[in-house]
């Protein structure tokens, strides 16, 4: 036997680092500190004994449900205290966590989605105020939380505590059980905000001995809305595209399980299920699971018996009393309410749906699809999980093994093929074209210093490109040429529609790689707003039976 | 505004009937007449349109579907606020349909 090389080192250290901190807040609250609660009022307090300079920090928030008190308390903290903080969340989306590398608190950020600061944080980079590690999509960045990305503290949201700590969400689990699973098992600090203490809980989201702090918030988390789509805005195009989509993909390859981006495009196929589809005979055949938010537009489809089920990844604002009175489509807990779970709908939507369907800003030649924008770091969100390939996918479904051997073509087929659609208007508003000889993507890798371009769905994973012109088939496509022809087919009177083989596009349309509306027996000229389920808000309502409940700002009556 | 005047050589269209109109006027939309006008072989469109500069667009939409329909011996005059090709596309397939069937 050999002797074996000793490290000499104690194995505890992060144990012993936590006892510090804990140690510290006790402390510094004295007998402020009332079991795990500590008041608002000490809430900078908390943070400043709790938080060492350099550490890894998630402020929860996503681009729903928001820790934003929490937020707001980390920036007002003094910077001499805690600064060159490393974020590693899922969203920069509040004024606040702009302001955290205003001041200099943080420094560096890992995170998905940054939405409505993709300005400020593109201006952020210019002015090297902040580094980004990268730009991931939900899923990666969970996985990374459990590697090399472990937050030291978290800070999170919830709907209410009981005096021992355990946590209640309500609907709006969403990121935190991924988020306080890898802190809290690595000896990190958890630290809950809350809108109400309550003496017994509608049910245990978080158990206790997972918390370290709970502060009772003074105002109710934000919660943002953003499932939500007017009917009313639902264009005659976006209704001839959905027609197309039903009859020329969800139809042909018998889609049972699926995903739906946030947009117009995919809301106007929700409203298209219970008239045109149900007269086409598909009920039962097509849209039965579904990895989603509780999209109103959906609840047509729900009624009129589409649906089977739904999990979703966080809640939408006004659909709780409806999600709560259908148990048997949506999960709910034993208190009868929504429960979601990002990462878990996240790993759904990659492994066990069959397609993917959203819109997107800009395609290129390749089929690379992206949102990017110059000046603007938005970053991805769900949408490259949701809309790729899961090559270590082995379950069959007659939707995966026909899209799979469409693309083996002749050679036998030993892999389905997850069905990524990208659904766009050759033309965006202001005459922007949706159709580019090079996106965006790749200025902005340039002006930002990044290692590769945003692009939000690559190329050799998307499927099949619906445009008002028709739809591209890209998994007959047998060779790069082929590829460009098909997309420049459906590009429309784009710059790049208009540069197509007038004769190669024909013969694609031979082949049924490209097929038109006529092609496929549907009369664009039929492409009314009368084949929407519902064209308002209030027409949603009444589906629902009173029951949906909107925000707001989307009643108008 | 910008006015717009093109002409397609396409086959006639049999049957004349009274003058075809739908849409309607409103921003990213637009109304489209079509009116007999047995006089001329050519198909005649007359476009007062919004956005200005887009000139090539329009005639490459318009070609398109004078290519695709017999829309000879007609005009065609569009009142556009910035609609996009799409919308084009389909509303004059929509007039031309309601001016086959006489229904104006």
């Amino acid at each position: 036997m050999t002797a074996r090389p000793a490290v000499q080192r104690a194995w505890d250290d992060r144990v012993r680092d936590r006892s510090l901190r804990l140690g510290r807040v006790a402390l510094v609250l004295g007998a402020r500190l009332r079991g795990k609660t500590v008041a608002a009022a000490d809430v900078v307090t908390l943070l400043e004994a709790v938080i060492e300079s350099r550490d890894r920090v998630c402020l929860e928030g996503n681009n729903q449900k928001q820790a934003d008190f929490l937020a707001e308390a980390l920036a007002a903290c003094n910077p001499e205290r805690v600064h060159d903080l490393h974020l590693v969340q899922s969203v920069l989306a509040l004024p606040s966590h702009i302001e955290l590398f205003e001041r200099g608190i943080a420094r560096r950020v890992d995170f998905s989605f940054s939405g409505p600061q993709a300005t400020h944080l593109a201006r952020l980079v210019q002015a090297r105020k902040i580094e980004i590690g990268a730009i991931h999509t939900y899923l990666e960045l969970f996985g990374r939380y459990f590697i090399d990305l472990t937050p030291h503290v978290c800070l999170i949201a919830a709907q209410a505590a009981d005096a021992a700590g355990n946590l209640y969400t309500g609907p709006n689990t969403e990121d935190t059980p991924a988020i306080v699973e890898a802190t809290a098992f690595r000896n990190g600090i958890v630290i809950a905000q809350v809108n109400e203490v309550l003496t017994t809980l509608p049910r245990v989201d978080i158990p206790a001995d997972w918390i370290d702090f709970v502060v009772p918030a003074p105002r109710p988390n934000h919660i943002e809305p953003l499932f939500t789509r007017d009917p009313a805005q639902i264009t005659e195009i976006q209704v001839l595209m959905a027609m197309m989509a039903i009859k020329g993909i969800y139809a042909e390859y018998g889609v049972q399980r699926l995903n739906h981006g946030i947009g117009f495009d995919t809301a106007a196929i929700e409203l298209l299920l219970p008239t045109f589809a149900a007269d086409l005979g598909l009920k039962g055949k097509i849209c039965a699971h579904w990895a989603l938010n509780p999209h109103p537009t959906l609840i047509p489809a729900i009624e009129s018996g589409f649906v089977e089920s739904v999990h979703s990844f966080g809640s939408e604002v006004g659909m709780e009393a409806y999600v709560a009175a259908r148990p048997d489509v949506f999960f709910t807990g034993r208190d009868g309410s929504l429960r979601s779970n990002r990462a878990l709908c996240q790993t759904a939507g990659l492994y066990a749906c069959d397609m993917f369907i959203g819109s997107t800003l800009q395609i290129d030649l390749a089929g690379n699809s992206s949102t990017a924008t110059l000046g603007r770091i938005a970053g991805f969100g769900g949408a490259p999980n949701m809309g790729s390939d899961a090559r270590g996918r082995r379950h069959a479904t007659p939707a995966w093994l026909k899209a799979g051997r469409e693309r083996s073509g002749t050679a036998p087929c030993a892999r389905g093929q997850k069905l990524v659609v990208q659904t766009v208007e050759t033309f965006r508003e202001h005459m922007q074209p949706a159709f580019v000889e090079r996106l965006d993507a790749w200025a902005l890798m340039e002006d930002m210093g990044m290692a590769l371009p945003p692009i939000m769905i690559y190329g050799d994973d998307v499927t099949h490109i619906v445009t008002e012109e028709g739809i591209a088939n890209l998994l007959l496509c047998r060779s790069s040429e082929e590829r460009e022809q098909a997309i420049r087919g459906v590009a429309g009177f784009t710059p790049v529609g208009r540069k197509r083989d007038r004769r190669a596009v024909e013969n694609l349309r031979d082949r049924g790689v490209i097929r038109r509306a006529e092609d496929l027996g549907i009369d664009a000229r039929l492409a009314t707003r009368d084949l929407l389920a519902a064209r308002s808000i209030k027409d949603l309502v009444r589906w629902s039976g009173g029951l949906y409940d909107p925000p707001p700002r989307f009643r108008n009556w | 505004m910008e006015t717009l005047e093109f002409s397609f050589a396409s086959q006639p269209l049999p049957g004349a009937g009274p003058p075809a109109i739908r849409g309607v006027v409103g921003s990213g939309n637009l109304e489209v007449l079509i009116v007999a006008a047995p006089k001329d072989a050519a198909c005649h469109v007359t476009v007062h349109t919004s956005a200005r500069g887009f000139r090539d667009i329009w005639h490459a939409v318009l070609e398109a579907f004078a290519t695709r329909h017999p829309v000879g011996q007609l005009d065609v005059t569009i009142n556009d606020m910035g609609a996009t090709p799409a919308v084009v596309t389909l509303r004059l397939e929509q007039t031309l349909a309601a001016f086959a069937e006489g229904s104006p």
